[in-house]
């Protein structure tokens, strides 16, 4: 049998008394991150091809791509050349309060329009402001 | 004196988890215990079948917020194998590497909330202010503290880099000398040793009849640990002790894990060590053959069992979890016959118990001799018809 002895922790404890506090004074102090942190995903319209391949990978439904309310032009059809069709842009509306940040929707996007942020703090009083409509 | 039968839980402000235990007692000893499971039913596997692959991932981590990593690596080991895809070694490794973190994350929550429970706080606050460093590194490694969703389909999605592989190997050694500290106050300190030591017994037979498995086992002198039974991804390159006791009461639960804690922190420096150069994932098309398969991964509960069937599409056919805590609660009423009231939440607490994991549903009717699995509507719509006798207002609800 091992020896047994009372207030083993005690000389942890008083030693304790001299040290700095391990907890962080959040919110006042901002919380460390490390590097590689899976946050709110943001959105780049420029980089959208409208392939909708994050939609499909999503697991929590979270992520939607539409059509922009406003389409830019067709480009003006230049002589001898069939005339181009104009490129579409496209929204991304994430639902903060499905989406479960796992990144495979980042992952996945052939033309890296979704990136994961640093941002966390995403609690909202109104559950409206939980459906983030990027233009 | 006569016999006062009394429930605790599925709420009860000394067990943390929804389930139930029927004690009957004889003063303040217990004696005859019953255990009632079904509380925290989520129809994970059903919503398996209706996702693809991929998406699964995601899902079965949620099966368990502590071994989230165990429960997503046996089942995408098993995919892997229906689709004949040989993972890279490097993959191999840090797939390890993420279990033993994970093992020391989820082996020092244990400890603290088991002090916790003996009362003794101080330990509790500090073993779990060192957890932290485990969870910084996870989050390192993963992107996330709880859910670091490393696998994919065909490999790992995050490499390690030589700087995390210098902070990992920083905080291991800051991990395994806290531990360490921690192994001699579990084991010698009065109040732990009292509270622990002849309390929730479990003999070896009785364990091996009732199947118990992981450290409750080893706690009760089983050597069984599928690491080494049927050694997956490297392990059979690993250089680690099976730690088990052989006290088979709560007292042998903790040292079980405080040295199993000890022996992930040297699995993870080999592992760092060994860490082969090489692509980190292969690709695996999101169509998955028919076929089917059905591993086991040690997690740091005990063994945990996963069955995936395959029918051609992107979508598993069946996909079944066999959670290892759902292995242990057969003895846990054979631990707590005998023993005091007070001792009960200590000796639920020590089996590491995770409800959620384990519930699933299969309808079995007695009168008609049959069982039989539900659609997903139907239980829903049984869900709501449950819900609505209970005089839940669904008016605001659209019910398809
Ligand atoms: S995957 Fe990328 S490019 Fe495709 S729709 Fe989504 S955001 Fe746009
Ligand atoms: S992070 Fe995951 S859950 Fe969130 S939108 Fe992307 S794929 Fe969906």
């Amino acid at each position: 049998m091992k020896k047994k002895i009372p207030g083993r922790a005690l000389g942890e404890a008083v030693r304790q008394l001299f040290k700095k506090p391990a907890t962080s004074a959040y919110p006042f102090e901002k919380a460390k991150l490390q590097p590689k942190f899976r946050g709110r995903i943001a959105f780049e319209q420029e980089k959208c091809i409208g392939c909708k391949m994050c939609v499909r990978v999503c697991p929590a439904k979270a992520i939607e791509i539409v059509l922009s309310a406003d389409q830019p032009a067709a480009p003006a059809p230049v002589e001898g050349q069939a005339p181009a069709p104009a490129k579409k842009k496209f929204d991304c509306v994430i639902h903060l309060d499905r989406c479960v940040y796992c990144a495979q929707c980042v992952e996945v996007c052939p033309k890296k329009a979704l990136a994961s942020t640093d941002d966390f703090e995403l609690a909202q009083l109104d559950r409206k402001a939980l459906r983030r409509h990027y233009k | 004196m006569s016999k006062i039968s009394i429930p605790l839980g599925p709420q009860h402000p000394g067990l943390k988890e929804p389930i139930n235990f029927g004690l009957v007692l004889e003063g303040e000893q217990i004696d005859k215990a019953t255990v009632n499971l079904g509380y925290n039913h989520r129809g994970v596997e059903k919503a398996a079948e209706e996702r693809t692959y991929i998406q699964d991932i995601y899902l079965i981590e949620r099966v368990c917020g502590i071994c989230s990593h165990s429960h997503v690596t046996c089942y995408i080991t098993c995919v892997e194998e229906i689709a004949k895809a040989e993972i890279p070694e490097r993959a191999k490794a840090i797939r390890v590497l993420v279990g033993e973190l994970e093992r020391i994350h989820s082996h020092l929550l244990w400890l603290g909330i088991a002090a916790y429970e003996i009362g003794f706080d101080t330990l509790f606050m500090y073993v779990w202010r060192d957890r932290e460093h485990v969870l910084d590194c996870l989050e390192l490694v993963g992107g996330n503290r709880v859910h670091y969703s490393i696998n994919t389909l065909g490999g790992v999605r995050r490499d390690i880099t030589p700087e995390i592989k210098a902070e990992l190997l920083k905080r291991i050694d800051i991990l395994e000398a806290r531990t360490k500290y921690y192994t001699t106050l579990a084991t010698e300190e009065t109040t732990v040793l009292a509270r622990t030591q002849n309390v929730g017994v479990l003999p070896k037979d009785l364990g091996i009849r009732l199947g118990a498995c992981g450290p409750t086992a080893r706690a009760s002198g089983i050597a069984r640990d599928v690491r080494k039974d049927e050694p997956y991804l490297i392990y059979d390159k690993l250089d680690f002790k099976l730690i088990t006791a052989d006290t088979c009461d709560v007292f042998g639960r903790v040292v079980v894990r405080v040295l199993e804690t000890v022996e992930s922190c040297r699995i993870i420096r080999q592992v760092l060590n060994y860490l082969p150069e090489g692509p980190i994932s292969i690709k695996v098309p999101w169509k998955i053959p028919e076929g089917e398969a059905v591993n086991r991964y040690e997690a740091p509960r005990g063994e945990d069992i996963h069955y995936v069937k395959g029918n051609g599409t992107d979508k598993p056919e069946r996909v079944k979890v066999r959670a290892p805590t759902l292995a242990n609660y057969h003895a846990v009423p054979h631990m707590l016959e005998g023993g005091w009231l007070a001792d009960v939440p200590l000796v639920i607490a020590a089996i590491d118990p995770c409800m959620s994991c384990s519930d699933r549903a299969l309808v079995t009717d007695r009168a008609a001799a049959r069982s039989a699995v539900w659609s997903w509507e139907e239980m829903r719509r049984n869900g709501i018809e449950f819900y609505k006798r209970r005089g839940v207002d669904f008016s605001k609800v659209t019910l398809k």
